[in-house]
């Protein structure tokens, strides 16, 4: 697969996961990153995914999947039994941010969140100037069938570790071009935080 | 929905033939030596020169080891012939597909049904009590009899999951991968329950007569009921509601609690066709064996399944009341507390607990895919 194909956060969880890890992904959907990290990294990838069409897709390549809901919890998985834990572009989906948080710094030695950046400029934008909800870079949905649940900034998530004592190891800020470093709250489209407890 | 349209009618492994294997006999899991045992068997496809690709399926309670193609001379296919044969999810042009009659059945294998050499006499009653156990030991038997050291996988629905997972748990160097479809690791008091109630139905009959009635009338008339209550939880309200409505048959009436409503019709109909092929001492023990089934024995699931190499694919339906969805989930949990590599898909169907036997074309994408990867 040419490099170009992938997705540019799915880029960064690639860079970000050592070579034949364990990986669990949270609502992995058809399975597209985790296709990738078994491919390109050799790594061990299971993953929870809660649509019945996307399972399929995710058998058709290869990957072991369960159907679930990731807002019932892990109390299937032992404690630290992989080495990432991925909630890319789910967290934001669940009902209970907190408690799904804590069953994935429970199970994985590390986890690594992404999720769209409600602060990015063109959201504040159309806020400010329109007074519309944002639809804009990774926020491609209308308000009546946007399946998010919470709307978070790349701030909000920094400030919500430092109440929850979570600790960051490591934040990428991406835009559509790549990593975004210049005022990335307002200039990045999704935010990818490497966290562990 | 999905991809992959499957030929399904079209490609039939074609005629088959029942073959038998005859052993001296098996100790069971109560600790009694009984034989010697037959058991009826077919197989469909070729086995490959390493011995490397045989599927055992396995049947449910009232199933036999036609499960693929058709018998000589008649045109019935095999129960589940829309899963096995060229092209389709159990890929004849790939695999070797075997399927056996249980112990205890009465489809050529033996079961209270056959004749005690002791006494030359229809054993009856005097057939000792099995287990889901005894009939995966007693497959085993056929396994190796065929020259295989390990299977491909193991599938069945129902009461084939029930053994597939005995096959798991009891010889897990012998499985590369085990596939259980609408079952559970243990029976609910709500099946066992289910199961008295036919039970009972066929004990009233009074041509029951402790079981002593070959030779003479049957109890045709406890048995249909057995299989009628059956029937009820195999179906579920939305397929009934479907399939019947409260639609009433035309037939004139004959008398006062004639069969006026379409289902009623149709679970007097099955119940009539399920006598004439099955034998109600059968039902018994089977249903028997079926209550007692519990995997774990009373342990973790997950302990039982500690260190086992091979893969779990888990099937449910959404509609299946009779095997809810939570009985896969405790399986597939099992799976993941005890590092067991599970995937697990709840199809949404509505034809409740028969969705195993219908839902052909979501089944086929879930296991022609898992087993392509096996390989």
């Amino acid at each position: 697969m040419p490099n170009e194909n992938i997705k540019p956060d799915h880029k960064i969880i690639l860079q970000l996961i050592n070579p034949h890890s364990s990986v669990l992904d949270l609502g992995c959907g058809t399975g597209e990153l985790l296709h990738l990290l078994a491919q390109k990294k050799g790594a061990r990838v299971q993953g929870i995914e809660i649509d019945e069409q996307a399972i399929y897709k995710c058998v058709a390549k290869g990957l072991t999947v369960t159907q679930g809901d990731i807002d019932s919890g892990l109390a299937e998985y032992n404690s630290k039994s992989f080495d990432y834990v991925i909630l890319n572009q789910s967290l934001q989906q669940v009902r209970h941010v907190d408690s799904v948080l804590k069953d994935a710094l429970r199970v994985g030695k590390k986890v690594i969140v992404g999720f769209p950046n409600f602060a990015y400029y063109k959201a504040r934008w159309q806020m400010f100037f329109k007074g519309t909800a944002p639809v804009a870079g990774a926020l491609p949905f209308q308000w009546y069938e946007t399946p998010n649940l919470h709307f978070l900034s790349i701030s909000d998530f920094a400030n919500y570790c430092r109440v929850r004592k979570i600790n960051v190891e490591q934040v990428i800020c991406i835009g559509k071009d790549g990593r975004v470093w210049f005022f990335p709250n307002l200039f990045a489209q999704t935010g990818i935080f490497l966290i562990s407890e | 929905m999905i991809e992959e349209p499957n030929d399904s009618q079209k490609n039939s492994v074609g005629i088959v033939k029942a073959e038998y294997f005859t052993f001296d006999g098996l100790k069971l899991e109560s600790g009694e030596k009984f034989g010697p045992v037959t058991l009826a068997y077919e197989t469909y496809g070729v086995l490959d020169k390493k011995k490397s690709n045989a599927i055992l399926v396995l049947h449910s309670l009232s199933g036999d080891a036609h499960a693929a193609g058709a018998h000589e001379g008649q045109d019935n296919p095999g129960w589940w012939d829309a899963m096995i044969g060229p092209g389709k999810a159990f890929d004849t042009d790939k695999y070797y597909v075997i399927c056996s009659n249980v112990l205890g059945g009465c489809k050529g294998s033996t079961g209270p049904s056959s004749i005690n050499p002791k006494t030359n006499k229809p054993y009856a009653l005097d057939f000792p009590l099995i287990s889901i156990n005894d009939m995966a030991s007693a497959q085993k038997r056929l396994v190796e009899h065929l020259g295989i050291e390990k299977l491909l996988s193991v599938v069945g629905g129902s009461m084939g999951g029930m053994q597939a997972l005995s096959w798991l748990v009891r010889y897990p160097e012998k499985v590369r991968s085990a596939i259980p479809i609408a079952t559970t690791a243990r029976h609910s008091p709500q099946q066992i329950a289910f199961n008295e109630v036919g039970r009972q139905a066929i004990m009233a009959d009074p041509d029951w007569r402790s079981g002593n009635y070959y030779g003479g009338a049957s109890p045709d008339k406890g048995l249909a009921v057995a299989r009628m209550i059956g029937h009820i939880t195999y179906m579920s309200d939305t397929s009934m509601a479907e399939k019947f409505g409260r639609q009433k048959k035309d037939s004139a009436r004959e008398f006062k609690f004639t069969a006026d409503f379409e289902v009623e019709g149709y679970l007097r109909y099955r119940g009539d066709n399920f006598v004439k092929r099955f034998d109600a001492n059968s039902y018994l023990y089977i249903t028997k064996a079926l209550d007692n089934f519990d995997i774990s024995q009373g342990r973790q699931l997950a302990d039982v399944l500690q260190g086992i190499k091979a893969k779990v694919l888990v099937i449910a339906f959404k509609s299946d009341w009779l095997y809810p969805l939570y009985q896969s989930k405790e399986i597939l949990k099992a799976c993941k507390l005890s590092g067991v590599e599970a995937t697990y898909c709840a199809i949404n169907s509505t034809y409740g607990h028969d969705a195993f036997l219908l839902e052909i074309d979501e089944e086929t994408h879930l296991i022609g895919h898992f087993l392509k990867n096996l390989l």
